[in-house]
């Protein structure tokens, strides 16, 4: 099969569930079938993550974005009985006026995207394989990225104090 | 060899991460439940990831995976720290209908 038509395949099966799963999160009612679609998109992006060649944040991606935060979303969701907010009720003219404004976000990312297009400068003739398996993440990571590293260690760490402080019984 | 035909199909990634992103704009505006707001945040940090894999796809660098890493690290931590807040604000307010919150007073 042509390449292009394989591409285009992939790219049409993940990229439908991604968007309807996503479109499916914010219309949806109950909190708990929202985060449950976030599950979904987030694994279909993964799939995504897959097919770009970046099989390791792939995994990633499903462990700790689908599997630990959206496990503390469920459970947050869960512990406060959250799963319908009572009186949510919207300005008349509020979802009309939110739908228009992002039409026009997209409008805009979709105009700068058609104008930058032809200048891209074709790669064709490329090797198709990029590695980015573990051992050439760590290797960037524990090279030309060690000091972003090292803060991202600094930041979990304040998140850490951050969400004890927060949580913790003043009396 | 077989050229790399993914240039073509490089915009309809931006694209998608674009409608996601949109999607994730809408939800911030339009829901009420702090908690779904936070997951419109999650899914418009997800849309950036997925324009820097297929930049890092296109250019064949490793650079935007790694990008990538450091946004979950960060989306981790404020979801660890949101979280917090919102049920912080649920013991007092007994609501997480931001409508209820609207007011910086405890």
């Amino acid at each position: 099969m042509n390449p292009l038509t394989e591409q285009y395949i992939m790219f049409g099966v993940v990229g439908t569930v991604a968007f309807m799963t996503a479109l499916a999160m914010v219309t949806s009612r109950n909190a708990v079938y929202s985060a449950l679609f976030l599950v979904l998109n987030l694994c279909s992006i993964a799939v995504f993550f897959l097919i770009l060649g970046g099989p390791f944040i792939a995994v990633v991606q499903v462990s700790v974005y689908a599997g630990a935060i959206m496990v503390l979303f469920l459970f947050v969701i869960m512990l406060l009985g959250a799963e319908h907010t009572p009186g949510e009720q919207h300005l008349p003219w509020q979802p009309a006026v939110a739908v228009l404004l992002a039409i026009l976000l997209l409008a805009t990312t979709g105009y700068t995207l058609w104008r930058t297009a032809p200048g891209w400068s074709p790669t064709a003739g490329m090797p198709a394989s990029l590695a980015g398996d573990p051992e050439a993440i760590g290797k960037l990571l524990f090279s030309s990225y060690l000091f972003p590293f090292e803060v991202t260690s600094v930041l979990l760490l304040v998140a850490i104090v951050g969400a004890v402080v927060m949580t913790r019984d003043t009396k | 060899m077989i050229p790399d035909v993914f240039p073509q199909v490089l915009p309809l990634y931006l694209g998608l991460s674009a409608a996601l992103f949109a999607l994730g704009v809408i939800g911030v505006l339009v829901r009420r439940n702090a908690v779904i707001i936070f997951m419109s945040v999650e899914l418009m940090l997800n849309s950036a990831n997925l324009a820097f894999v297929a930049f890092a796809r296109y250019l064949q660098q490793l650079d935007g995976q790694i990008i990538v890493f450091f946004v979950m690290t960060v989306a981790a931590a404020e979801v660890a720290v949101g979280l917090a807040v919102i049920v912080a604000i649920f013991k007092t307010k007994k609501s997480i209908n931001v409508d209820d919150i609207s007011v910086m007073k405890g």
